[in-house]
């Protein structure tokens, strides 16, 4: 039980972090200074003592972001960002910790119970309680990883589990043979820029015929002002590997617009598969519409050997403008993806955000489900992409997109694209649209509920089919949070 | 228990026309006793059910209705129904993804939360589910489907019972409880419904035929008409009724 007790007190010095300086106050911290600019990437990387080629690798990108420009396609609307006001690293200063979770005010722990996560739920999710229901997790505040909890139980499996500094440190060449493998430096404007400014992340490697033995997560939190935060995730499962990984994020209440511009990079080697989950909670701007994190996020998949099988999972609620896509590409024969994905919008909220299924191989097959639902004065867009090339033949795909809108200020729209080199394929596509009836409302407040419960419950089971894909430990709190999210958008 | 007095309502039209629907109904339901509304389609008799039940759209513009003392138009909804007035739906509304035995606990512990009673736990309510859904003869497994989805109308109406059965509102009203029912379904629903009388309970009874009241004896049994009572009298007017049709009693309303 050494593991666990490890874990214990690694969470316990997590908490000081996490709990006492997260929603409202300000923490005391080390800042870059502000400026997107050679000495920020030659400050980062030798920060954390990295490789010359890691160096090389984010300067080129620095110079290819340079002459960028940003894209203007999706359907979000937001001011332009100035690239040169924003902080690029910010670590916590050391000693700033409480010790116990008593001395965390009473606001906080109030905060905490409104999202759901009770910090009892809490401890759990960060693998305190016992050994049935563990999760191992790598916490990531600001720019650097803080915490990571069960590595050497982890260990012992085979498996890697470190924040991705470690492992530039520690497994240079495993992380070098695949970071940027499937999302390159040049792959697209926030990727490039993450490419030269990402300051933490994680890094999983599971071996060969290993069941990772337990979830994985990762909890990102932004905490100081005028930061941005760009995380790198490099997920890899050799040949019969399995991994379910999950990840959690929020960002306290700020009257400025914080910018995340994440790359998530998964491998699946033959017969692997990997589930990642999402639950994104980022701070969404108030009612008005000030405020809020930029989440512009690439993620893809690449399952590279036969019979691979990748599988994305997301809650998305927070956030004042989404843009995200996480997508696979089905390279291996008979290989999989997937992607499940419920995105709430309230408020000023906006979101473009679907999927890419890029079927490269023969017999892939993709299942796709969204399910958006707009509420208040938010817009939100599906864009997906199925794209099945000349080789792949007998590749199957299945679209369901379902918008569910609730009042009559919001906006939904399905952009669906699909593209099919051989004739031996089958696709399928079905979208619908609805509004939240009025006569359901008042059958569940006529049996007791009140509005916002009935809401909830009615938006629960719209999204019911994507919630069964969740890992247990975040289908609850996925559905408290759709809640919250929801609150005050009826009537 | 429920008395109404001299109501009237509006209700908005397709039209953005204002029309008045109850023109000034009251009626007395005491607690243990059974009342039957009868009357020809269009007389009022679903407005009723839903300015009791506090729709959307169904204001009281004039009149009292007070239920255990308390007046109805002030409170929402689920205050309502927490005080215990249940509504059996003429048409059952469909949730989909919404398991019917999650709904119903999430109805029950709302409505006990809302009177301050402590939260039915899970054992206890599959006890109490089971038990009741014996009763009418609902499955398991139709409990586990979504709320009145791809369910019968039969089925749809033996649901709207067997969610009486559990949450155990004061006050039932059935609005055309018996539409949709073959003769074996009217049964099992009469049956429960009939387990259900008590003499703390009362019940509203909206009907168009005479067919439910041979199952459900009413203590009393009223004619409405262009939005009133138009006349009262025992379980014998059902059949008089049913004998020679709605029109005379339109003819006396007007």
């Amino acid at each position: 039980m050494a593991a666990v007790k490890e874990t214990i007190e690694d969470v316990r010095n997590l908490e000081a972090d996490k709990y006492k300086y997260g929603f409202t106050t300000d923490i005391e911290q080390d800042l870059a200074p502000k400026g997107l600019n050679e000495e920020t990437v030659r400050l980062i990387s030798g920060k954390k003592d990295e490789p010359d080629w890691m160096l090389k690798w984010r300067l080129e990108a620095l110079e290819r972001f340079m002459a960028l420009k940003e894209p203007e396609w999706a359907k979000v609307d937001y001011p332009k960002i100035d690239y040169q006001d924003i902080h690029y690293y910010a670590e916590p200063k050391a000693g700033a910790k409480y010790d116990s979770i008593d001395d965390v005010p009473e606001e906080i722990l109030a905060d905490f119970a409104k999202l759901g996560i009770p910090l009892k739920e809490q401890e759990v999710l960060l693998g305190v309680k016992g050994s049935e229901n563990r999760v191992a997790v790598d916490a990531v505040f600001d720019s650097v990883s803080v915490v990571t909890t069960f590595k050497a139980e982890l260990a012992k499996a085979g498996v890697i589990f470190c924040s991705i500094s470690e492992a530039l440190r520690d497994h240079p060449d495993l992380v070098r043979k695949y970071l940027g493998s499937v999302v390159p430096a040049s792959d697209n404007y926030f990727a490039t820029l993450n490419t030269a400014v990402f300051s933490d992340g994680s890094f999983v490697y599971v071996p060969p015929g290993v069941r990772c033995p337990m979830e994985l997560s990762t909890y990102f939190r932004m905490n100081a002002e005028g930061t941005g935060q760009f995380e790198r995730t490099l997920i890899i499962a050799d040949k019969g590997a399995y991994v379910s990984y999950l990840e959690g994020c929020t960002a306290p209440m700020r009257d400025e617009n914080q910018l995340h511009a994440a790359v998530v990079e998964l491998v699946a080697l033959d017969d692997a598969e990997i589930k990642y989950s999402t639950v994104q909670n980022w701070w969404p701007g108030d009612e008005n519409g000030k405020g809020g994190v930029y989440n512009f996020v690439t993620k893809r998949g690449d399952c590279r050997g036969k019979n691979s099988k990748i599988s994305w999972t997301q809650v998305e609620t927070g956030s004042a403008i989404t843009w995200k896509y996480p997508s696979c590409i089905l390279r291996g024969e008979n290989s999989r993806g997937e992607f499940y994905s419920i995105a709430v919008t309230n408020g000023r909220q906006q979101a473009d955000t679907g999927t890419k299924m890029i079927h490269l191989g023969k017999g892939t097959t993709s299942r796709v489900i969204s399910k958006g639902i707009s509420a208040g004065r938010s817009d939100q867009t599906y864009r997906g992409l199925v794209s099945v090339h000349g080789k792949a033949e007998g590749a199957r795909n299945f679209t369901q997109c379902d918008s569910l809108l609730i009042g009559d200020q919001c906006g939904a729209h399905t952009v669906p694209y699909v593209e099919c080199k051989t004739p031996k394929a089958v696709l399928e596509h079905e979208a619908t649209t609805t509004k939240l009836s009025e006569d359901q409302l008042f059958y569940a407040r006529q049996r007791g509920l009140d509005e916002e419960a009935a809401t909830a419950l009615l938006v629960n089971g719209f999204v019911r089919e994507v919630l069964q894909e969740l890992p247990m430990e975040f289908a609850v709190e996925a559905q408290q949070l759709l809640k919250v999210s929801l609150e005050g958008s009826v009537g | 228990m429920l008395k109404i007095n001299n109501l009237h309502n509006k209700v908005e039209t397709q039209d953005g026309e204002e029309k008045a629907i109850l023109k000034g109904l009251s009626l007395e339901v005491p607690a243990g006793e059974v009342h039957a509304i009868m009357g020809p389609n269009g007389s009022g008799k679903s407005t009723l059910s839903y300015v009791l039940t506090g729709r959307d759209g169904y204001e009281v513009t004039d009149g009292e209705m007070a239920f255990l003392g308390e007046e109805l138009g002030e409170l929402a909804p689920e205050e309502r129904a927490a005080l215990g007035l249940y509504l059996s739906f003429q048409y059952p509304v469909e949730i989909p993804g919404v398991p019917t035995i999650t709904f119903l606990k999430e109805a029950l512990n709302a409505q006990r939360a809302t009177r301050g009673e402590e939260e039915v736990s899970a054992p206890e309510f599959m006890k109490l589910i089971r038990e009741k859904a014996k009763q009418l003869n609902v499955s398991m497994d139709m409990l586990k489907r979504p709320v009145n989805v791809g369910f019968s109308g039969g089925e749809k109406k033996r649901m709207e019972i067997l969610q009486a059965l559990v949450l155990e509102p004061k006050f039932l009203i059935l609005d055309e409880t018996d539409s949709g029912l073959d003769i074996d379904a009217l049964k099992i629903v009469s049956d429960g419904v009939n387990a259900l009388r008590s003499p703390e309970r009362g019940m509203l009874v909206i009907t168009h035929y005479q067919r439910l009241l041979d199952h459900i004896t009413p203590d009393v049994v009223h004619v409405m008409a262009d939005g009133r009572i138009v006349k009262s009298g025992g379980p014998e007017l059902a059949h008089e009724l049913e004998a020679e049709g709605y029109d005379k009693f339109i003819g006396e309303a007007a």
